[in-house]
């Protein structure tokens, strides 16, 4: 299919910790960076789907923005919001409802793993209470069986990390600027065993806008826009393994990632294969492990071998999570779905300075997955 | 019978725990509930979860959780894993080894209470954990 939305305008705030600025002004300063990229003013814009999990309310940006009696939604869709808002947009302009607007996402976490209330997912106080509500906990029970079942080695989750902090050192925006040696990964605080402190990302700060338009008036705005060409958001099915369950079922199901990512791909009439470039989620080493093949970016148990050798570096032949991904720049919810856009819309537009993947990329795919058991995927091209 | 972390979570005489069973599709979950999550039905029976099964995962958590976590001040990293009982669930539990060595999948793991943390009045509070078969 055709796409029918198009990036003209990019912006960001940089990730990690900045005191004193809220997460509304981030939002802001990305809003207005993405404008001012777009050449356009924020009373041109005919819509607005916004998300922020802990940072306010996105419609409330207006006050700052301006008073231009826009519609303006407020997206949540825990670490799915991004790519929802971005869908929905999507969806704005296929419909023929509007032809240009704007898509924000961005939050302000405190220090610190998240802090959830059992209630709020239906689940008995029980599990709080004797120490089962962890994510950090999931994901290492999740990997344990992930490399058992594929026979994969540990070792591979500390280089998967050792990447992500090395190109993270390449992108001015990202919150983790310097390189960590695998030796020196391996060798931190188990969190959860097998994964180490320097594994996982952190909650943070950020946020980043786009200036979306129709595709076919994409040139009005701008040289170089980026076209979304396939998206997708799956929620999870009876079998699949996913944070917060007290139980799971004996039959296993594929995990919402890889319906998403086979939609998004089926829209655009791209396989994975087409790939040039990938941002996927990296909640902690392990989860960029299973998600490379979840994605169909590579053959599950082929992980291993990928990332050894380098391929999945940002001079290989499948570059992944390129600006350093969740564990170089942090995690906050509302925003880093679209961080993922934003570092691919670089990538393709060939502005991605230190960490611009070599040989004039055409096609990118970004993919985030979270709680309760959801994953989006878009596939970018210009 | 021993006060338990939440007495809805097993059976009355506090040895397995209490799980669901779809009258429709034979679908087990744990803890009970209403509604099937594989067929969508509404008929759900209660029904005992085995008491042995075989490690499924494990992992071993490594600091104190936040509130609401309640257990003692002190702490100690303690194993978590998901135990499969056969024909019914994988279900999620504390493990009673807290050493991954001591640790693999496919091992058999058998139920039974521990005393969790000490309530207000003195008294152990207990909870299920899987532990190793044919280990002290
Ligand atoms: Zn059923």
């Amino acid at each position: 299919m055709t796409a029918a939305l198009a990036i003209v305008g990019i912006g960001i705030h940089p990730f990690g910790r900045t005191e004193g600025v809220s997460g509304r002004a981030q939002a802001v300063h990305a809003v207005r960076a993405a404008l001012a990229d777009a050449g356009l003013r924020f009373g041109d814009m005919q819509f607005g789907f916004g998300g922020s999990w802990s940072a306010g309310d996105p419609d409330t940006l207006v006050s700052e923005l301006g008073l231009t009696s826009l519609p303006f939604v407020n997206v949540a869709n825990g670490c799915a919001t991004g790519g929802s808002a971005l869908l929905s947009a999507d969806a704005a302009i296929r419909s023929g409802t509007h032809d240009l607007g704007l898509v924000v996402g961005f939050d302000k976490h405190p220090r610190g793993a998240f802090n959830t209330d059992p209630a709020s997912h239906g689940i008995g106080a029980w599990y709080g209470e004797t120490g089962l509500m962890l994510t950090t906990q999931f994901f290492g029970l999740k990997i344990q069986r992930y490399l058992h079942t594929h026979g994969i080695g540990t070792e591979v989750l500390a280089t998967i990390a050792e990447k992500a902090f090395r190109n993270g050192a390449l992108n001015p925006n990202a919150w983790r600027r310097k390189e960590i040696s695998a030796a020196e990964i391996a060798a931190a605080p188990m969190i959860s065993h097998p994964l180490t402190q320097y594994m996982y990302c952190s909650p943070g700060e950020g946020a980043v806008a786009f200036v979306v338009c129709r595709a076919d008036r994409a040139r009005d705005y701008c040289e170089n826009p980026v076209h979304l060409s396939g998206a997708a958001l799956r929620s999870r099915r009876y079998g699949s393994f996913e944070v917060f369950s007290p139980w799971l079922a004996v039959d296993a199901a594929d995990s919402p990632t890889v319906e998403a990512s086979a939609a998004a791909f089926a829209q655009a009439g791209l396989t994975p294969a087409d790939v040039d470039v990938a941002q996927v989620q990296d909640t902690e080493s392990g989860a960029e492990l299973m998600h490379m093949a979840e994605t169909g970016l590579c053959e599950h148990g082929a992980q291993e071998e990928l990332i050894s050798s380098g391929a999945t570096a940002i001079t290989g032949n499948l570059p992944i999570n390129t600006d350093g991904g969740c564990i170089a720049n942090g995690e906050p919810i509302g925003a880093s779905g679209l961080r993922q856009v934003y570092e691919t819309a670089l990538q393709l537009r060939g502005e991605a300075g230190d960490h611009q993947v070599p040989g004039d990329p055409r096609v990118g795919f970004t993919h985030v997955y979270g709680a309760p058991g959801i994953s989006a995927c878009t596939v970018l091209t210009r | 019978m021993a006060r338990t972390v939440d007495d809805s979570l097993f059976t009355s005489d506090g040895t397995a725990l209490l799980g669901s069973r779809c009258d429709d599709c034979g679908a087990h979950t744990f803890p009970r509930q209403s509604g099937c999550p594989r067929c969508t039905g509404s008929s759900m029976a209660d029904v005992p979860l085995h008491r042995e099964g075989t490690l499924w995962s494990f992992t071993i958590q490594g600091f104190r959780p936040k509130t609401p976590y309640q257990g003692p001040d002190e702490f100690e990293p303690y194993g978590v894993g998901y135990v499969e009982l056969p024909g019914q669930l994988i279900v999620e539990a504390r493990l009673t080894e807290n050493d991954p060595d001591r640790l693999e999948i496919g091992m058999p793991v058998r139920m039974e209470m521990v005393p969790f943390r000490t309530d207000d009045a003195g008294e152990p509070v207990l909870t299920f954990a899987f532990t190793p078969v044919g280990r002290s």
